[in-house]
């Protein structure tokens, strides 16, 4: 009894210390979520919905703030492999805007549309992470389900599409079925590439892969034993054959590495094998319970 | 002497209101109302996304709709209200509903085209495809009372009575359908199993008011 109120008082203590060590730099409450900026030694982090525990959305390292933090912001660019040189690009989800922020330092030329559905975001972004806006980095103000199927009325098309948005929770209902994949697929050009960052959590992974498969055909799975996120690749055309990325991957490499991105470790670790259970159905705006099948 | 009059209409047996029936309908007519209204925001997402305001537009289209119903249903009770009316309530929101299940891309996605801000369109969609079928759940609520109430004395009574389960009803379908009914069946088919349930009521009703009519010949 008294050991366990011990180790409960131990564990207390190191919690509290922890928060301690963490300085908050700002926090707002938005109308979609808590947001709080905090700063540990020289690491700067936004985080949505602190108090439930929730995990950093982004971070940022204020002595080399080029070098992304997160592993999976890093995979993100193995999508570069099979499109190196992208001119418009989509990102879903601004986050504290590490991706646009280096692609644009990567791609000048490129026009990068940002989409984010808080306007908070896109403020603590700017004042705190180093993002900007600039003739050809623009952020949007929208929903993504609704900027997409627009964009697909104009006509637009991208040739580099990310979708990294996530509430504190996950990634938003709407966003995970099949019709949006569709609605994607339709405004990426024919030599497009889509990343698409989840997590590789257990009942609704299956569920989300059966979902890009049906869309997109075969696709590349790239997961690392550090990371918890699983980045999907996938393009409208056949996947290129490994010779072919590892040929890219070298070109690329020099040019990346400054923003701590271990391009050449990535060709290997693109996976084509089915390691989920292809009997799961897919999710469909008429069945979507993602938040109510990720717990079971 | 007051009493003894108000009893008098339960006595007579066939020609009472089955107050069961009614009570069991007005549970039904909340929880159908509470199921479409947390659907609506599903439905809308793939045009609309998943913002506040979506919410905003569908909760301000029910509660408009509702008070509509509420006023239109008092007015009817007041002029020989009887079974077969009522049972026709329940037939209409039923035929009033299926076009969330056949025509919701129809309906908006000339609306998504015209109008580009979010708030508005999901305000405009959630009008089309919502407020008539609401208005129609709304005004079974106080054409319940009236059908329930023999005298002034009881009238609050009952009327709380009917708040109560039909509340019940609500709360039931809120939770019923955003804990279960998305993980066990598509959209479509959860709106359809609510206009199948309130067909089903209006039918039972009309055989009720049917029966109850002859009975009274």
């Amino acid at each position: 009894m008294s050991d366990r109120l011990w180790s409960a008082v131990f564990f207390l203590g190191l919690f509290s210390a922890s928060c301690l060590a963490a300085e908050t730099l700002h926090e707002e409450r938005s109308l979609y979520r808590d947001i709080t900026v905090t700063q540990e030694g020289n690491r700067r982090c936004l985080v949505f919905n602190v108090h439930r525990g929730d995990r950093n959305q982004t971070c940022m390292n204020t002595a080399d703030p080029e070098r992304l933090v997160f592993e999976y912001a890093k995979m993100t660019f193995a999508g570069l492999l099979l499109n190196p040189n992208p001119q418009s690009i989509l990102i879903a989800g601004l986050g504290g805007g590490s991706l646009p922020t280096t692609l644009t330092k990567l791609y000048p030329e490129a026009k990068i549309d940002v989409i984010e559905i808080d306007q908070a975001v896109v403020n603590v972004a700017k004042r705190f992470f180093d993002f900007e806006e600039t003739v050809n980095v623009k952020v949007a103000v929208n929903d993504a389900r609704v900027f997409v199927k627009r964009a697909g009325l104009l006509e637009q098309r991208y040739d580099f599409v990310i979708l990294d948005a996530f509430t504190g929770d996950y990634i938003p209902e709407h966003l995970l079925t099949e019709e949006f994949l569709e609605e994607v697929r339709a405004i990426m050009s024919p030599d497009a590439v889509l990343v698409a960052n989840t997590f590789s959590t257990s009942r609704f992974y299956d569920h989300e892969s059966v979902t890009y498969q049906k869309v997109f055909g075969e696709f590349f799975n790239f997961k690392l034993p550090i990371s918890g996120n699983r980045i999907i690749i996938a393009r409208n055309e056949a996947l290129p054959p490994r010779g072919e990325l590892n040929a890219v991957a070298r070109s690329l490499a020099p040019r990346v590495e400054a923003f701590g991105v271990p391009l050449l470790e990535y060709p290997n670790r693109l996976s084509t094998r089915v390691d989920w259970d292809m009997s799961r159905r897919a999710l469909t705006d008429q069945y979507s319970p993602s938040n109510l099948l990720r717990d079971n | 002497m007051n009493a003894k009059q108000a009893r008098r209409p339960n006595n007579q047996g066939p020609q009472a209101i089955p107050s069961l029936l009614v009570v069991s309908a007005a549970f039904v007519s909340g929880f159908c109302i509470m199921t479409i209204e947390m659907l609506g925001a599903r439905i809308m997402a793939p045009y609309f996304g998943g913002s506040l305001s979506v919410w905003g537009s569908i909760l301000t289209v029910f509660m408009l709709a509702l008070a509509c119903g509420y006023l239109i249903g008092g007015k009817l009770s007041a002029n020989r209200p009887s079974l077969l009316n009522y049972a026709l309530f329940f037939l209409a929101a039923a035929i009033l509903s299926l076009p969330i299940i056949f025509f919701a891309d129809e309906i908006m996605r000339p609306i998504f085209l015209a109008v580009e801000d979010p708030r508005y369109g999901s305000l405009l969609a959630s009008l089309f495809l919502y407020f008539l079928p609401t208005t129609i759940l709304g005004m079974i609520s106080p054409y319940s009372v009236r059908l329930l109430v023999e005298n002034s004395d009881h009238s609050g009574q009952k009327a709380g009575l009917l708040f109560f389960v039909s509340t019940l009803g609500s709360a039931a379908g809120t939770l019923g359908t955003s804990f279960y009914l998305v993980l066990w069946f598509e959209v479509n088919e959860i709106v359809f199993g609510t206009a199948a349930a309130l067909a089903l009521i209006g039918v039972v009703l009309m055989i009720a008011g049917t029966r109850r009519g002859h009975a009274n010949e």
